[in-house]
């Protein structure tokens, strides 16, 4: 139970955000109305608090460069570059995952979000579509850092490729970090279990992702992403997809 | 409930040793690892049981979200728990086996036994989750969510590390179809006891949790009386 009465900035424009003056308070809004308050409200929260995609960029880029002492070499390529952008990424995303429900636990999100009478669900998929944004955004960071600091081969012949792969990826770590975030976050432990829950369920997105990778980024005659994992990508983003849509609700009943 | 229990643990010990005889003194030593190849019929059935541990977990969790009875998250926790334990001894025996074929004690072109870890990583966090919620309701309505996610998770997951290692070598004692009839017929009989150990050990501890809930309730009562 977050404490009801604290009032804070995310509480009141949460509950602003739902009580904009032409809405009836009454009749359930329009689920795509609903997406794009909360949705707009995510994205104001994130860009007056700068919590999340800052913080991941810069970790995703420490974390080049603490790759680059720790294997001692200049420049990386293959399978190896595939898994080292991969792991930087996920531990970049976890960062943002651990944040996502933290100030609605804490100040009254939750509770001005029930209070209206809209879709449960459609928090999820705000939510998702936020985090599937900041992952966005830090790409849009970590990528050219990557080839610019550790990769070997340049990165303009594998950028095409590596948008399927980054594309699904990022689905699936929004999908499965959105779930985990929420089941992680009203518990003592929060920070702790919101990575341990959600790595091994990145597994099989790391599996994936880094096998579709590592031909793109191989220094001599580079391959295109074999179709066989990205179809376990796509299929393995549904069934999480599903799975987070159809057990998301159980967690907001309080 | 007493009664059913006794049955249950008598059935449970007979078919342990009608298994435990056919393994030593019935089923053949295999040609090419020899008496090392006897494991097969602790490992195997453990790890399936195992996992239908997990997924029946994972079933009795819808239940209890559907019906929003307690017992179904009670029977939901004990299948999970048990699960648990029961993945310690297939991870050592997996461990095991894997040594004496291959010379070491983790082998990562395995993908079963890699799947296995995986699987075990995510259910390891069950109980830290659980506990870390202190409202009973609301407790269980987490742990059913996780139950759920995490059921759907075992399949996706074989699936995904299966993919990920098919250059492997073709398995020689992957699937009961191709032993032959002795073997085989080992093979069922353990997987019974094995599965009969499983239900036997979860209808004890559900007679334990339920026990104790009971005893709660009851010194709870006498509490506000006197």
């Amino acid at each position: 139970m977050s404490a009801p009465g604290k009032t804070s900035p995310h509480a009141a424009m949460s509950q602003d955000v739902h009580a904009r003056p032409g809405q009836s308070a009454h009749a359930p809004t329009g689920t795509a109305k609903v997406l794009l308050a909360l949705l707009r409200k995510e994205l104001l929260v994130e860009l007056r608090t700068l919590e999340s995609i800052p913080g991941m960029s810069l970790f995703a880029v420490t974390t080049f460069v603490v790759f680059h002492f720790a294997l001692n070499q200049d420049t990386v390529s293959g399978q190896e570059a595939a898994g080292i952008l991969w792991v930087s990424l996920l531990f970049a995303a976890m960062l943002g995952i651990n944040r996502l429900f933290v100030a609605d636990a804490d100040q009254g999100g939750f509770d001005g979000f029930l209070l209206a009478p809209v879709d449960r669900t459609s928090l999820l998929v705000a939510k998702a579509i936020a985090l599937l944004a900041y992952l966005f955004v830090l790409e849009l960071i970590a990528v050219p850092a990557f080839g610019l600091l550790l990769l070997g081969p340049p990165l303009g012949q594998a950028l095409p490729g590596l948008l399927a792969p980054l594309a699904l990826g990022d689905i699936g770590v929004a999908a499965i970090g959105t779930l985990v975030a929420a089941l992680a976050v009203r518990t003592r432990a929060r920070d702790l279990l919101g990575p341990l829950l959600a790595l091994p369920l990145l597994v099989p997105i790391v599996i994936g992702c880094a096998r579709a990778t590592g031909p793109l980024l191989q220094a001599t005659r580079p391959g295109g992403p074999p179709l066989r994992w990205l179809g376990t990508l796509a299929l393995y983003d549904l069934v999480f997809g599903l799975i987070a849509y159809a057990v998301f609700d159980f967690l907001l009943e309080d | 409930m007493r009664i059913s229990l006794r049955a249950l643990s008598i059935a449970t010990v007979l078919a342990l040793c009608v298994s435990l005889s056919l393994v030593f003194f019935y089923a053949p030593i295999e040609a090419e690892e020899g008496f090392l190849q006897k494991i097969f019929y602790l490992h195997v059935p453990l790890a399936i049981v195992t996992l239908c541990g997990f997924v029946i977990g994972g079933l009795c969790a819808i239940a209890h979200l559907r019906t929003r009875d307690q017992r179904w998250d009670l029977r939901s926790y004990v299948a999970i728990h048990m699960s648990l334990i029961f993945g310690v001894a297939v991870l050592i025996t997996g461990s095991i086996w894997a040594r004496g074929s291959w010379g070491h004690w983790w082998v990562w072109s395995e993908p079963t036994l890699v799947s296995f870890l995986i699987v075990m990583l995510l259910y390891a966090t069950y109980q830290p989750l659980r506990f870390a919620i202190e409202d009973p309701e609301r407790q269980a309505r987490y742990a059913s969510v996780f139950a759920i996610t995490a059921g759907a998770f075992v399949p996706m997951n074989f699936l995904a590390v299966r993919l990920s290692a098919s250059y492997l070598h073709p398995r020689v004692l992957g699937s009961s179809s191709n032993l032959p009839a002795p073997m085989a017929f080992t093979f069922l009989v353990s997987i019974v006891a094995i599965a009969l150990l499983f239900a036997t050990l979860c209808a004890y501890e559900l007679a334990a949790k339920r026990t104790r809930i009971l005893l709660k309730a009851r010194s709870r009562i006498l509490g506000y009386q006197s």
